[in-house]
């Protein structure tokens, strides 16, 4: 197969996921040259990840096989968006090399991820976050057999308990930390979204506790028992595996690499066009809220649409997508995290795994970057993407517009860059 | 050790292993071994944890270059080395 590295298009679309793949869709009759990068092997994001022996649903077949069809589409699997050397010019990198790319607009559909804190015990292998599990077992790990505990908060803790079940494992238990009157407000609301309601129905568990949160995770080496507090009782669990995750954040990293602003939300802001607060920049998606696929498709649609000047096109969709808004806003309202949320982790508990810097040293610190300097928390490989998200959680902290290069990148790749600007002074 | 059309082999730490056709590194950690990829700064065993690209938990040596096992499908022939018995900076 060859590997085709383009050096411009019309449209670059940052993130091969629902609203990605929507955006390109809708984008592409309009015959602009068309650029999707991915980090993932395949188009999908999170929720219509691939693999053996997962079922991909057709929406997703659909939309897989429809961007094949369209010649002025060009995907880049397996490629990091690694910098933004100048306006409007993106570096990437692959396997095999890194290059840089130029474009006259970008939509950013870079999703979202999970909200991942501290606890006791978290670092065990066997502890995995909520849809992390999900994604690892779409990828092929077995889990056949094994007792997992799935805990934390949202809707997608019993998508993980239905993944887990059919793919073999016994879940022993969902925790939801929000109350039952929340969760049950949330139910009743789902008739305004029928298709959701439906969804619900075939996911229930008998294992679900609301009001349910994870003390701690124990084990010699690898998780052995979870402990939970359920209610007013304090329970363990001897188990394989804890899946836990706290709701979805968006990922604005990328967008505000490029040179976008965030909403008081934390995701990237953007008009009712799409458009973020930087000219010739869209974004769609879970970045800019999570909300669930049906609105990311329909964002994505009309960000692809008012990239191509087909406004009038896109304005047709705005109905549809206040309807899946106003979802996401009764998502957002009704999981709120519990205060008890906060103060999960003890003084050794270790918030920056990449560091292994422990709670009670950047609990008196007065800002993030305080506790950059002085205990290096945030400075590893993953570049406080997870001990970034959770110290904002915890203290209130705010975030600094994260700095390049977004994510571990090759030596090899920054001497493309060099020669680049190099051969063009 | 190719045994049939539904398998390939890779090369863990040093092993020849089979593992199923599609896969991800990181589930083939699990399927042959004890899914370690690496150890922290002060020694713990780590696994794959976000599952996604974001933790950088399961970085690990492919064909030479470190890269994500939950981001990378396993191929005929991939030599994975995990960080699992050294300290990495």
């Amino acid at each position: 197969m060859k590997t085709v590295r383009p050096h411009y298009c019309d449209v670059l679309i940052i993130g091969s996921g629902p609203a990605g793949m929507a955006a390109a869709l809708a984008a592409a009759p309009a015959g602009a040259s068309i650029v999707m990068v991915d980090d993932n092997p395949a188009p999908g994001g999170q929720i219509w990840r691939g693999g053996p022996g997962v079922q991909l649903p057709s929406e997703a077949k659909m939309r897989r096989e429809a961007l094949l069809r369209h010649a002025n589409i060009t995907q880049l699997n397996s490629t990091k968006l690694v910098a933004v050397p100048h306006s409007k010019e993106v570096l990437l990198e692959d396997a095999i090399q890194g290059w840089c790319l130029r474009y006259d607009k970008a939509i950013i559909c870079t999703g979202a991820r999970e909200l991942l804190l501290p606890f006791p015990g978290w670092t065990l292998p066997g502890v995995t976050g909520a849809g992390g599990l999900q994604a690892l077992i779409k990828g092929g790990l077995s889990v056949r057999g094994e007792r997992i505990v799935v805990a934390g908060s949202g809707p997608l803790l019993l998508v993980v308990a239905a993944t887990a079940k059919a793919a073999g494992a016994e879940v022993l238990r969902v925790a939801e930390q929000a109350p039952l009157s929340a969760v049950a407000a949330f139910a009743a609301s789902l008739v305004h979204w029928p298709s959701k309601a439906v969804q619900a129905l075939g996911l229930i568990h008998t294992g679900y506790r609301t009001s349910s949160h994870v003390l701690a995770a124990s084990g010699q080496g690898h998780l052995e028992s979870v402990r939970l507090q359920q209610g007013a009782h304090m329970i363990d669990m001897a188990c394989d595996r804890l899946a836990c995750g706290f709701g979805l954040i968006p990922n604005t990293q990328i967008g505000q690499a490029l040179g976008c602003a965030v909403d008081e939300h934390n995701a990237i802001a953007v008009d009712a066009w799409q458009a973020c607060s930087l000219p010739d920049h869209f974004a769609a998606g879970e970045c800019t809220g999570f909300g669930g696929s049906e609105r990311a498709l329909v964002q994505g649609r009309i960000a692809g649409l008012a990239a191509v000047a087909k406004r009038a096109d896109a304005l047709a969709l705005w109905p549809s997508r206040q309807r899946w808004d106003a979802f996401s806003a009764s998502l957002q309202h009704h999981f709120t995290l519990e205060p008890p949320i906060k103060s999960l982790a003890t003084p050794d508990t270790i918030v920056c795994r990449c560091e292994d810097v422990r709670y009670g040293q950047i609990a008196s610190c007065n800002s993030w970057i305080d506790a950059k300097l002085t205990t290096r928390c945030g400075m590893g490989a993953c570049q406080g993407r997870v001990c970034g998200a959770a110290a904002q959680h915890l203290f209130g902290w705010s975030l600094p517009v994260p700095r390049t290069p977004l994510t571990p990148t090759r030596i090899s790749t920054f001497v493309q860059k060099a020669v680049k600007i190099d051969s063009s002074e | 050790m190719n045994t049939d059309a539904n398998s390939i082999s890779i090369q863990l730490d040093g092993k020849v292993h089979p593992v199923p056709v599609g896969v991800t590194v990181a589930a083939a950690l699990s399927l042959r071994g004890d899914g370690t990829t690496r150890r922290s700064v002060q020694g713990e065993r780590r696994a794959a944890f976000c599952g996604m690209g974001i933790c950088q938990e399961c970085r690990v040596m492919i064909n030479g270059q470190r890269r994500l096992a939950c981001q990378t499908l396993c191929a005929q022939g991939m030599i994975v080395h995990t960080l699992s018995s050294k300290v990495i900076p």
